[in-house]
């Protein structure tokens, strides 16, 4: 299917998209395009406007920074998932990356991308919502602002970016000595997640658990991390997991079943976090 | 839009509307239909160009995101009327079926042999896994995948063809 037709831009700089969003209500960032284009060849997005960023190199990079990990919005999931630095000081970033799509959708899209289409069914946004990441929007006039993760995901395909603001850096804390998990539950290889966890444990930081998919958003799992705070056991803790969930139900699962399956894979991703 | 893209080491031009899919500008407008459209939802991998070497779904790109890179298809394979040990080890291997699936399959295994001169049954099963094959079974790719490996690292003569 063809999208309906649109304006191209490839912007020179982030000052310039930001001028080029800030001109028109109907422009588009696009990135790799792999959330994007689905949708405009769907026609459920019709950009009158797309302001290609995908060749501002200087988005695309992985350094330490200030006892952080900061990762360029446009940083390919290849990249990510191929990064010394988070293999070695965030692994569960890395990792997850590694987990998106296949291969060549990997070579596209973008860390950014992902977090700003804000699909409660990605992988990275519920890494970040566990480590409590940190976010770096820019936006007219040179502003800059940094959100949490927590804050960022407002809600279904809702990130908190106004329409001409820039995502521009996400940064992770190292979690060196801490343990960590990242299951995710698919059918076919490949495939996006049906329920995913994200578990932190360890070195005197109390334990956290994300999900994937598990609602309108990314969510904590309130619940279990309370339970381990008063010293339940992962199996037992991981009862609680679909508490303050409300998981979709589809060709690929009923809610019931997500409900379940969010349960066995958290004490999973507990065992898993604790062991390592 | 005007577009300047080096097209198997040709530089080529066009004038296109930005909404031209990466996968038409080489079908319909370059004329290159090796490429194939299969799912049109960056699920089956037919679609599998390289864009400055690198293994992506044309379909799933628009081609005004092309400009100024090079594309490698199927067609730039073969290099002065030879057959690139791909595509001799594809044949001598019996990699391909109906052939549906084999220009992305070989442009996958062609990328995945520039990074790595070796790789094991799970490397090219990893490489390959956003490429669907209908026909095969997968295993006669993944051995001509290794086949070529051999024939590049000059390890084993290819039959004459
Ligand atoms: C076949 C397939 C399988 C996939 N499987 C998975 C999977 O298993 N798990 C998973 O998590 N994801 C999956 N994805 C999605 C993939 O991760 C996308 O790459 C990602 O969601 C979007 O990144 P992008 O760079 O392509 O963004 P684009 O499509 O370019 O943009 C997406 C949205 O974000 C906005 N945007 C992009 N960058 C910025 C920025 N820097 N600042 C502000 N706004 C911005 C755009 O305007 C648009 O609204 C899959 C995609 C495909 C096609
Ligand atoms: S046609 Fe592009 S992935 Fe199937
Ligand atoms: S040979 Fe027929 S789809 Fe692969």
């Amino acid at each position: 299917m063809i999208p309906a037709p649109f304006d191209y831009v490839r912007a020179e700089s982030v000052d310039q998209a930001i001028e080029l969003l800030s001109g028109n209500d109907d422009a588009k960032i696009i990135a790799g395009g792999h959330s994007l284009l689905p949708l405009m060849r769907l026609r459920l997005a019709r950009p009158a406007l797309l302001v290609d960023i995908s060749r501002l190199a200087d988005l695309a990079y992985v350094r330490e920074d200030d006892g952080q990990v900061a990762i360029g919005a446009l940083t390919r999931h290849h990249d990510v998932a191929n990064s010394e630095a988070l293999q070695e000081l965030a692994p569960i970033v890395a990792y997850a990356a590694s987990l998106i799509g296949d291969p060549a959708v990997r070579h596209v899209g973008t860390i950014g991308g992902s977090c700003a289409h804000a699909d409660p069914a990605s992988d990275m946004p519920t890494v970040l919502l566990a480590l409590g990441a940190e976010l770096v929007v820019l936006g007219p006039k040179g502003t800059s602002r940094r959100v949490t993760a927590a804050d960022f995901f407002k809600g279904l395909f809702q990130p908190d970016l106004a329409s001409n603001e820039v995502l521009s850096e996400i940064r992770v804390p190292k979690t060196t000595g801490r343990g960590w998990s990242y299951l995710k539950f698919h059918r076919r290889a490949q495939d996006w997640a049906m329920v995913g966890v994200a578990a932190l444990a360890g070195n005197g930081i109390g334990p956290a658990v994300a999900l994937t998919n598990m609602g309108e958003r990314p969510l904590r799992a309130a619940g279990v991390e309370e339970a381990l705070a008063g010293g339940a056991d992962p199996a037992t803790a991981a009862e609680r997991a679909d508490e303050g969930t409300s998981p979709p139900s589809d060709t690929f699962g009923s809610a019931e079943y997500r409900r379940e399956l969010s349960k066995v894979l958290v004490r999973r991703a507990l065992e898993e976090a604790m062991s390592r | 839009m005007q577009i300047s893209v080096k097209v198997n080491g040709t530089e080529r031009t066009a004038d296109v509307e930005p909404r031209l899919l990466l996968v038409h500008l080489v079908r319909d407008t370059f004329g290159l239909t090796g490429t194939h459209e299969g799912c049109d939802t960056t699920s089956c991998g037919a679609c599998t160009v390289l864009l400055d070497g690198t293994p992506v779904k044309s379909c799933t790109l628009f081609g005004v995101q092309a400009d100024g890179r090079e594309v490698t298809t199927v067609e730039g394979l073969a290099a002065g009327g030879e057959l690139d040990p791909v595509q001799v080890a594809f044949k001598e291997e019996h990699g391909l079926q109906c052939g549906f699936c084999t220009p992305g399959m070989m442009l996958v295994g062609k990328a995945l042999l520039e990074r790595n001169a070796d790789p094991s049954d799970d490397d090219v099963r990893w490489a390959i896994s956003g490429n669907i094959c209908r026909c095969t079974g997968y295993v006669n790719i993944v051995n001509a995948i290794r086949h070529a490996a051999r024939i590049k690292a000059g390890a084993t003569e290819p039959a004459t063809v």
